[in-house]
């Protein structure tokens, strides 16, 4: 932990300190995060991110949409598992409504769930080797993305903000096209992913670059409230679908990776594996998907009765609360959204000062950050 | 010794041709207003095959086409790359110094150009044979640190003293190296003159006479080159996702252009000295006793075996940029102190030890 005579003011700083700012527009900020650091030559002494560049206010906007409409607003929350922010906000309003949603349209929801996994990690995985500058990692990722994409696009007729989850189920059925594609992805990215290894994992330089650095020590993982592969990279098991089983993650096989280094080469690790489990759930669900309704009969207008409501998914990145007051009208009364990012942004400064610039965009890589989820 | 392509009967002949129309001073006057100009010429046209090859090699290592729209499979791009350059604004930064800011371009053009000079392109066909060849192409070489140093300095830019400064220890450090494994091959020939390295290849490669020690000292030379580069993997001094662009951040239009095509001159220079070096130069391919295959090979023009070494190399190193991530500032200094100056220091003594006891062949 930072002791309170640590954290110091930068606006302070003295004439022959070295203060970098690192963003807004910087290539490995991957969005318009700022981050003010104190350099000593190479080596980064202190670090103060600032948010807001992306704030858009989309709790307060949610608060002046019907239980129908918020949900999409979420979509533009954390962009890479857009399908998860919409899946927890559903699912908050199924809570307030005791709706029980149909078999078909769980089964289906999850699908899409681990096809957004795949596609977020797969994007990570590609500005991970662009952050630590190799360029073909890139191309190899966005190959076997793209294939997601498609098959998103061709049911729900968009690529990365899907906004496919409605209270009750789902909009519409899946696409008479969408087994034989998924089946035709998983045997493709099967074959691609030993390429991934070779390519990045195996690498001299890269294991170099992570292996020891960026050290997150278990409680210091749990005091930050950082969760998703990066809390799992430090040994903390925190996977929502294990631990508060939703849409019938109960169901399926499937085991939470852990890794307990806690280094950024860990936090790589848990990823990629995390990626072979997304295709064993895909494949024990895909042939199997259950007939019937895809979505339960609701009323046109949605009030919930008074009251608090509290969801929660894991998302790519980690943990995503949803927390609803209803007032009992047809709007929320107040909306609070506990976002992944936010929190593993808070750990930056334990991990990365201390190390080179390197290990500060190497450490910003493996936390996988999504800035306009941190701002919302 | 005599050779199919011999060009110093051509050079001779242009040199007597000066002397008979004009004095000795004009003649050297002339002279080297003509060299002047094959250099340039060399330089912006290797300049545009080196952009398009490196996109067109970056494009299959990533599965991609590359540049396939402008000309016959997009082999114009690079020419419209340099006219986009060119109409350009060049801009500069208000609180820049504006004459070093100006100048550094302008340094590490030349120090590159400079470095051609002494290196042969075939028998006959070389700018100036100095005979302290090797010595002053590490010499002029490491000035270009200098104009690297005024950019990232006069730019005022915090970003781009980081990359100047990361430069700086960069090159001065893998110069030692670079300059070790060169030795080694000086000692092999007894010479420091590029045309008597070329020569004393002629019954083979150094890469294959000189046994472990020229492999190694070939192995060294490629790496500490590809860092005095500051190409990718050693690209600290640039080191776009974390400096966002290096020494040359605040530069644009032909400014940037100049950098940019200094980098790709030095990337033939190093090349074109390890194939000199290491691979015979301009001398053919040459097995033992098959003097058929030995003779067939000699008709192949000499210039043709020097490019496609040189290609080759060029080839490799593009290679490792589009394969390898970064290293970090420490990773890359540790890997030059306590490695590769070591072990070339080890294989200089051996390389030293085998020309006393002539073991090469």
């Amino acid at each position: 932990m930072i002791d309170k005579e640590e954290i110091e003011d930068l606006t302070q700083a003295h004439e022959e300190d070295f203060i970098l700012n690192v963003g807004p527009q910087h290539p490995s900020t991957h969005g318009v995060l700022r981050l003010k650091i104190k350099l000593q030559g190479e080596t980064v002494t202190h670090i103060e991110p600032h948010l807001g560049y992306i704030h858009r206010s989309i709790e307060k906007m949610c608060e002046a949409s019907s239980y129908r409409n918020f949900i999409y607003l979420t979509s533009r929350m954390d962009y890479l598992s857009a399908h998860m922010n919409n899946q927890a906000c559903a699912m908050v309003v199924e809570k307030g409504l005791q709706l029980e949603i149909p078999k078909r349209a769980k089964v289906i929801r999850i699908l899409m769930s681990e096809l957004t996994r795949l596609a977020s990690h797969q994007l990570w995985w590609a500005c991970t080797g662009l952050d630590l500058g190799a360029t073909t990692p890139f191309f190899v990722g966005f190959r076997d993305r793209e294939v997601i994409l498609d098959i998103f696009d061709e049911t729900c007729g968009s690529r990365l903000t899907m906004d496919y989850n409605v209270p009750g189920g789902i909009m519409f059925d899946i696409h008479p096209n969408f087994q034989k594609n998924v089946h035709a992805f998983l045997k493709g990215f099967k074959k691609n992913l030993p390429e991934y290894h070779q390519l990045l994992t195996g690498n001299v330089i890269f294991q170099n670059r992570t292996k020891g650095v960026g050290y997150l020590s278990p409680e210091d993982t749990i005091s930050f409230g950082c969760s998703g592969p990066t809390a799992r990279g430090s040994g903390v098991s925190c996977d929502i679908r294990k631990w508060q089983p939703y849409d019938g993650y109960e169901d399926v096989q499937f085991n939470e990776v852990l890794e307990t280094a806690g280094d950024c080469y860990a936090r790589y690790l848990v990823r990629m594996r995390e990626m072979e489990e997304s295709v064993k759930i895909i494949e024990q669900l895909i042939d199997n998907i259950p007939e019937g309704d895809f979505q339960a009969k609701t009323k046109a207008v949605l009030k919930l009765p008074k009251g608090e409501f509290y969801s929660r998914v894991e998302t790519a990145r980690g943990e995503l609360g949803v927390y609803l007051v209803s007032d009992g009208t047809s709007k929320p009364y107040r909306m609070k959204f506990r976002s992944p990012n936010f929190s593993n942004l808070s750990a930056l400064r334990e991990i990365a000062v201390g190390g080179k610039i390197g290990d500060l965009v190497a450490n910003m890589a493996m936390l996988d950050l999504v800035i306009p989820d941190i701002d919302r | 010794m005599k050779y199919i392509y011999d060009f110093s009967f051509l050079t001779s002949k242009i040199h007597n041709w000066f002397l008979a129309h004009c004095s000795s001073g004009w003649t050297i006057l002339w002279e080297m207003v003509i060299v002047g100009l094959c250099a340039i010429t060399l330089f912006v046209v290797l300049g545009l095959i080196f952009v398009y090859m490196e996109r067109k090699v970056a494009a299959f290592m990533q599965f991609r086409l590359g540049p396939n729209r402008v000309g016959p499979k997009g082999t114009l791009q690079a020419v419209a790359d340099t006219v986009k350059l060119l109409m350009k604004e060049g801009f500069t930064p208000q609180a820049a110094d504006m004459f070093l800011f100006n100048l550094a371009p302008f340094i590490v053009l030349s120090v590159s150009m400079l470095a051609l000079a002494p290196l042969p392109f075939a028998k006959g066909l070389q700018i100036y044979d100095i005979n302290i060849g090797v010595f002053y192409i590490s010499a002029v070489s490491s000035i270009s640190v200098i104009g690297i140093l005024i950019a990232g300095w006069a730019s005022n830019n915090k970003y781009s003293l980081l990359g100047a400064m990361r430069s700086g220890a960069q090159i001065v450090s893998y110069e030692l190296s670079a300059g070790l494994s060169v030795i080694a091959i000086v000692a092999f020939a007894g010479s420091m003159s590029l045309s008597d390295i070329v020569e004393s290849q002629r019954t083979g490669w150094w890469i294959f006479k000189g046994h472990i020690p020229a492999v190694i000292a070939f192995v060294i030379f490629i790496i500490a080159g590809t860092a005095e580069l500051n190409r990718a993997p050693f690209d600290m001094a640039e080191a776009e996702s974390e400096l966002t662009g290096g020494f040359h951040t605040e530069y644009t239009g032909m400014r940037f252009a100049m950098f940019f095509l200094a980098e790709y001159v030095n990337m033939f220079v190093v090349c074109a000295i390890g194939a000199t070096l290491f691979l015979g130069g301009w001398m053919p391919l040459h097995f033992g006793n098959l003097s058929g295959f030995n003779h067939i090979m000699d008709y192949v023009p000499p210039f043709v075996w020097f490019f496609g070494k040189t290609f080759f190399l060029v080839w490799v190193i593009m290679w490792f940029r589009w394969t390898f991530p970064r290293l970090r500032i420490d990773q890359l200094l540790t890997l030059e102190w306590k490695y590769l100056m070591p072990i070339s220091l080890v294989n200089m003594i051996i390389v030293a030890f085998v020309v006393i006891m002539k073991w090469h062949f």
